[in-house]
């Protein structure tokens, strides 16, 4: 077990590093000379000058790949060119708004998605279940931003059941008030793609010999779908959940961008308005890592729901 | 949160329900004809059965349809006047032409209107008194086309009066044609990485599977808007037009092709027939994509499929957000973009003309990419 950990963390290390020698050539090579940018149209070659030596590009490239190395070590990135606000600060205060999204959504979905999935399974191939996959079908085609401006428009602005948008300083105003309609939103869009799909991982499990033997022993249905195939059919479910779980972070910025959320998502979308790239570089580099390390943690929760996975 | 960081090229789920059938495919006949003889070719039995699927062959025809559409929008048959603004602002569409219009007013004030209080004559004090007369007659003898707006149009109009169902042709042409030139570069990007790591094996594979690590590592939605904040920034690339968004969604989604395409080759390579090519002297090349290729090719006609429809998907979010085609040009995610206010104000044509033109497209091609699927591979079949 820690000698299959150390090798997992040991093979993360080389995937990190082209992150950001990716990142680092990515934003040196094709993204321009950021001192032109920031010292805006009307400047002097003196202040271009000045910008250059401030944010080290007049040093040698190895040079400044080591500062931007340094600065992923240390967690300092720096400030926002837009804003001079500290790119940790940026992350810490907007992380709450998007989190108290994304956690409601990521529980709900989950449950909703495995739950009708069950059901559907349940009445396989009946005219039922050919009704409701062509309707996942359709549902999966309607862009999500036709969602978002029919949803908002209906519920918030005719009706009035919900704000508009807006958001607040308390998290339990935000969760009652702010956030029912965006997790709604973006909870009635998923499960369409998310039936589908734990359909068909709980179905590859039906066809399993294990099935017909429980069925043979006069085990009831619903005792076979939801202990034998349901602990089966988790495998791919966890690892489906698992890799949603680093978007959480970013957040569905369309969803905090129509909504006015000042979470990390929207941050990110000024962010490459307004060409401020340490923002932009900082949430890439992180969240490369943590996708690394929650499907680490993944892989290590395989073994505890079976135990017949062994780490080779 | 499926649909929002949607990774291009996961392999999606068959729909077995769904399965259907293809009209016979020029490409399909020419790798039949290779094949004489009483066995059937992989090719000939795939067409045989996409023929037989009835969703298939309507989802077909809906498919060719909207590319007949781009088409001829792109060769100016149709819609190239979509610029012109041929209706009041915000002109109901013809078939509920009585809906009042209190924006009609703002755009279509005359300009010839005359003001109530007579002018005070100050020709003696001014200083071009004396040029009136011959800029009279110039402007006499230039002649001024005033366009005559109707109240309605077939299916509305914008602010701008301009036709929205002209518009929603132009915007599915540039959206159609971003993804569809998006999912060649992956998909060439793609398969020639994929083939590369797949039969040389050794260090080549061991480096791009690094390069491919990286590419995965990052969560989708971030590396595009990564690539498009580098992309902007760039003095080049940000004046690229179109090729901007292009160069960005083929870039960042290569990567589910890869993987597969790979997989073929590990397979394939081993095979006697590629070892029958060496053996009479193929080059690698000419193992690579002669021999081993065409066996692969069902896999990547399938992944391409699916990287369209996940490219106009994405193409529709980017140009919303203002990072997609530019601002001279219209597309369907440019046009959501003008909906959301407008539905406030109750005009929905524009809503319903982008989204329905893009969901039935959609789900045509994700039901004709199924029925592919199942046709080219029937061991995936449910």
């Amino acid at each position: 077990m820690l000698a299959y950990l150390i090798r997992r963390i040991w093979q993360i290390i080389p995937t990190l590093f082209g992150v950001i020698l990716l990142v680092f050539f990515l934003f040196k090579a094709v993204g321009g000379d950021p001192a032109e940018q920031l010292a805006g149209l009307i400047s002097s070659p003196e202040q271009i000058a000045s910008i250059r030596r401030e944010l080290g590009l007049d040093l040698p490239v190895w040079q400044q790949l080591w500062i931007f190395v340094t600065q992923v070590a240390t967690f300092n990135f720096g400030n926002s060119w837009a804003t001079n606000e500290s790119v940790a600060h940026i992350f810490a205060t907007r992380l709450p708004a998007t989190l108290t999204i994304m956690v409601p959504v990521l529980i709900l979905e989950t449950s909703l998605g495995v739950i009708f999935a069950l059901a559907v399974a349940a009445v396989r191939g009946s005219l039922t279940d050919r009704i409701i996959m062509i309707a996942c079908t359709v549902a999966v085609s309607i862009s999500f931003l036709v969602y978002i401006i029919v949803f908002q428009w209906l519920f918030a602005f005719r009706l009035g059941w919900f704000p508009v948008q807006g958001w607040s300083d308390s998290t339990l105003t935000n969760l009652v008030q702010y956030a029912p309609l965006p997790v709604m939103l973006a909870v009635f869009v998923s499960v369409a793609p998310q039936l589908r799909l734990y359909r068909s991982f709980l179905l590859e499990e039906v066809g399993q010999d294990y099935v017909r033997t429980a069925r043979a022993k006069g085990v009831s249905e619903r005792v076979v779908m939801l202990k034998h195939v349901l602990r089966n059919a988790m495998i791919p479910i966890l690892t489906n959940i698992a890799i949603q779980v680093p978007t959480l972070f970013v957040g569905s910025f369309l969803l905090e961008v129509f909504f006015s959320v000042p979470g990390l998502g929207r941050e990110i979308i000024v962010a490459v308005n307004r060409s401020d790239f340490p923002v932009i570089k900082a949430a890439t580099v992180y969240l490369a890592m943590m996708t690394m390390l929650i499907n680490l943690l993944a892989d290590v929760l395989y073994k505890v729901v079976d135990p017949r996975v062994s780490f080779k | 949160m499926t649909l929002i960081n949607e990774t291009p090229g996961t392999p999606d789920i068959p729909l077995a329900e769904t399965a259907i059938a293809l009209p016979p495919h020029d490409a399909f006949d020419d790798a039949a004809d290779d094949h004489d003889g009483p066995s059937t070719s992989v090719w000939r039995a795939a067409v045989k059965r996409l023929l037989r699927d009835r969703v298939g062959m309507v989802s077909m025809l809906v498919v060719a349809i909207y590319l007949l559409l781009v088409l001829a929008s792109f060769t100016g048959l149709i819609a190239s006047d979509w610029q012109v603004e041929r209706g009041v602002s915000y002109a109901s569409p013809t078939f509920l032409g009585t809906v009042e219009n209190l924006e009609a007013g703002v755009a279509t004030l005359d300009p010839s209107a005359k003001s109530n209080v007579p002018p005070v004559d100050i020709s003696d004090v001014d200083p071009l008194a004396p040029m009136y007369k011959e800029w009279a007659d110039r402007a006499a003898r230039i002649q001024i086309g005033s366009i005559q707006r109707t109240d309605t149009l077939p299916f509305g109009a914008d602010k701008w009066g301009r036709d929205v169902l002209k518009k929603a042709i132009k915007g599915a042409q540039v959206s159609i044609f971003v993804g569809l030139v998006a999912a060649l570069v992956a998909t060439t990007i793609g398969t020639l990485l994929g083939a590369t790591a797949g039969y040389f094996r050794g260090w080549i594979d061991d480096a791009l599977e690094w390069f491919y690590s990286i590419f995965t590592s990052i969560p989708y939605i971030l590396l595009i808007l990564a690539f498009a904040a580098v992309f902007r920034a760039n003095a080049l690339l940000s004046h690229a037009g179109v090729l901007t968004i292009i160069a960005v969604l083929g870039f960042t989604g290569w990567t589910g092709i890869y993987r597969l395409v790979r997989a073929e080759y590990i397979k394939h390579r081993a095979r006697e027939y590629v070892r029958a090519a060496e053996a009479i002297g193929a080059s690698n090349i000419s193992r690579m994509f002669v021999h081993i290729l065409p066996n692969a090719s069902h896999v990547i006609l399938v992944q391409l499929s699916l990287l369209v429809v996940s490219f106009i998907k994405a193409e529709v979010i980017l140009s919303f957000l203002g990072l997609g085609v530019p601002v001279d040009m219209v597309s369907w995610g440019t046009m959501l973009a003008e909906a959301q206010s407008e539905l406030v104000i109750g005009k929905w044509w524009q809503l319903v003309a982008a989204g329905a033109g893009m969901a039935v497209l959609v789900t045509a091609f994700a039901l004709f990419t199924d029925s592919l699927r199942d046709a080219l591979d029937p061991k995936l079949g449910l």
